[in-house]
């Protein structure tokens, strides 16, 4: 049967249905029999070709234009690429947002790893109720996580300010600082998912069978030993699945310094990632070409890093 | 033996202390929100801060619903989101269902196309997408907000795997012979036992309109349609100096969902992690 369906050389598909009421061809008469199969999936792949693929095929043509998005657009060849690599306001993004998704990534997997351990302790009490606290910040609001955050960080009379002066540090101008700003946005990141990812840790723990803890003690492993042989392999594709959410999210930040610091990522453009930058070239200034190109420039580097994280944590187990 | 007890009990006590200071951290920004909404905005900035609720929550709330039409802003986002969630809902179980429990040419390519979709960074043709708007008239129009996520790639997965679990295939077969056609076997038969599944997807899609904010912020361009992360930025950004009253806007931002949260967070949390997993 597959195999017939096969040797026919691909006939078009849905297009040759309506004038075939009584198709010869097999494959024909085998769409037109499952008619109904395709109406039902329909409506996503023709929203996904109008509003996903188009719009890339079209951003590929877009990002070889100068255009204002509301005069004459003309050609301009690879203009919009090349003054992308040698903006330094580009290059800026790109290391704000790489610093940014260092600076949060890491610890928040790391906690996110010893709370979902705390939790799985066989003698947690209230297990939902810490459950339900530790997730309550990921569906908080963006916007309102930013505005609050920013009265923590507040330059003169923040919260994080009072604590400093309580052991005699001077006050820090957090949002007026690169560092500082970079700080308060990994700082948002990483109370926002750590729960997220800690709660998805959890679920990996407890799908470990508890089978193999008990032989690794019949064999007389210790705890480490059992860390490290059961544990960890076991959950790789678990750390491998929030490693690679967290670099897309990560690429992507923008509301936080957005709220925080405005279009142009505070005085010191700490805040300034790569979806902000092409917000505010495409948005802000109009340059609706050169953000289109920056578009690209984004995909590429998402890619690149999707694929070397990838190659980090799937790497290792060909050696075990 | 009194030893070994001992040393669980105090490893019970300060694994649980860990456990409730990581709790008041992720705790503690909502309880700051409250204790700034009910202060005035020289108290916020007040050195040393005040950490006790005070006495203004009500006349702060009242120069929110006096400064922005938040009740607008709030229906608007309620009634964008609970679109989005509708068609959502619709759309993707119905094709979930049927990737799950039918046979057709192509099936299997078609899921793997699917499931490529979902790699796609959105942001990536935030540009054209909106160009495409501009085309179809849509700027400044809900349309631009719920047409392009009433059906995703995420949901159909979701449910597919649900329906493969769930639905039988003697009870579709069954109903076939008394006479059901394909969407009374989805609609009568089938989507009453996806409804754990459907709950999930209802309040995940709900969650994620509602707090969306690149999207609406670049398509919406009249105050009066304001979804209400929009309304909250630009409160932010203007009222600078009434800093009290944007925080009680913001404060009445975010109850609403917290609340909806409450109610079914226990499933949801196991659904998320479920989720994460099968992926």
């Amino acid at each position: 049967m597959k195999n017939s369906m096969l040797n026919h050389p691909a006939p078009p598909e849905q297009k040759a249905v309506p004038s075939h009421p009584r198709p010869k061809h097999r494959l024909t008469s085998e769409i037109w029999k499952h008619r109904k199969e395709y109406l039902a999936i329909s409506p996503f792949f023709i929203v996904f070709a109008i509003f996903g693929l188009f719009p890339i095929a079209f951003s590929m043509f877009l990002s070889f234009q100068k255009w204002d998005g509301i005069g004459e657009m003309t050609f301009n060849g690879l203009n919009n690429y090349q003054f992308m690599l040698t903006d330094p306001e580009f290059w800026k993004a790109v290391g704000n947002t790489l610093l940014i998704w260092v600076y949060s990534t890491i610890p928040m997997l790391f906690f996110a790893l010893i709370i979902a351990f705390l939790l799985n302790a066989a003698f947690v009490r209230f297990r939902t109720f810490f459950r339900i606290g530790y997730f309550l910040p990921n569906v908080t609001s963006l916007v309102a996580v930013a505005i609050v955050f920013g009265t923590l960080f507040s330059n003169n009379y923040g919260l994080l300010n009072y604590v400093l002066s309580l052991f005699g540090i001077p006050s820090v101008e957090w949002l007026n600082k690169t560092w500082g700003i970079q700080l308060a946005v990994s700082v948002m990141v990483i109370w926002r998912w750590v729960g997220y990812n800690a709660i998805i840790y959890l679920a990996g723990l407890q799908s470990i069978p508890s089978v193999l803890y008990e032989a690794a003690k019949i064999d007389g492993a210790s705890g480490i030993q059992a860390f490290f042989k059961i544990t960890i392999p076991n959950l790789r594709p678990i750390i491998l699945f929030t490693v690679i959410t967290s670099t897309i999210g990560g690429m992507q930040v923008f509301t936080e310094p957005q709220v925080l610091v405005g279009n142009d990522g505070g005085v010191s453009g700490g805040g300034l990632t790569i979806v902000l930058y092409l917000y505010r070239e495409a948005f802000v200034h109009n340059y609706f070409g050169y953000g289109a190109a920056v578009g690209w420039g984004m995909f590429v580097l998402i890619a690149l890093f999707s694929i070397l994280n990838w190659r980090m944590v799937q790497g290792k187990p060909s050696n075990d | 033996m009194i030893g070994v007890n001992l040393m669980l009990k105090w490893k019970s006590i300060l694994l649980h202390l860990g456990l409730i200071a990581g709790l008041i951290m992720s705790i503690f920004p909502f309880y700051w929100l409250l204790v700034m909404a009910t202060r005035t905005t020289s108290e916020i900035y007040s050195f040393p801060p005040k950490l006790w609720f005070g006495p203004h929550l009500f006349d702060n709330i009242a120069r929110v619903l006096s400064s922005i039409d938040f009740f607008g802003a709030f229906w608007n986002t309620l009634f964008v989101a609970s679109a989005c969630t509708l068609l959502v809902l619709f759309f993707d179980s119905l094709a979930g269902f049927t990737f799950a429990k039918f046979n057709f040419p192509g099936k299997k390519w078609l899921f793997v196309l699917l499931l490529a979709t979902m790699m796609v960074p959105a942001q990536l043709s935030l540009v054209p997408s909106f160009v495409i708007m501009a085309e179809f008239g849509w700027v400044g129009t809900y349309k631009a907000l719920i047409i392009p996520g009433m059906v995703n790639a995420f949901g159909i997965f979701w449910i597919r795997q649900y329906a493969q679990e769930s639905v039988p295939s003697e009870l579709l077969d069954a109903g076939k012979i008394d006479g059901c056609g394909f969407f009374r076997l989805y609609w009568n038969i089938s989507l009453p036992i996806l409804r754990p599944a459907l709950s999930f997807l209802a309040a995940f899609t709900f969650i994620g309109v509602w707090n969306d904010y690149l999207w609406p912020l670049i398509i919406l361009n009249d105050e009066n349609k304001f979804t209400l992360q929009v309304a909250l930025s630009s409160l932010n950004g203007i009222y600078t100096t009434d800093y009290s009253m944007v925080i009680a806007g913001t404060l009445l931002a975010v109850i609403p969902l917290i609340v909806m949260f409450l109610f079914i967070s226990k499933q949801f949390i196991s659904d998320i992690a479920a989720g994460a997993i099968k992926s």
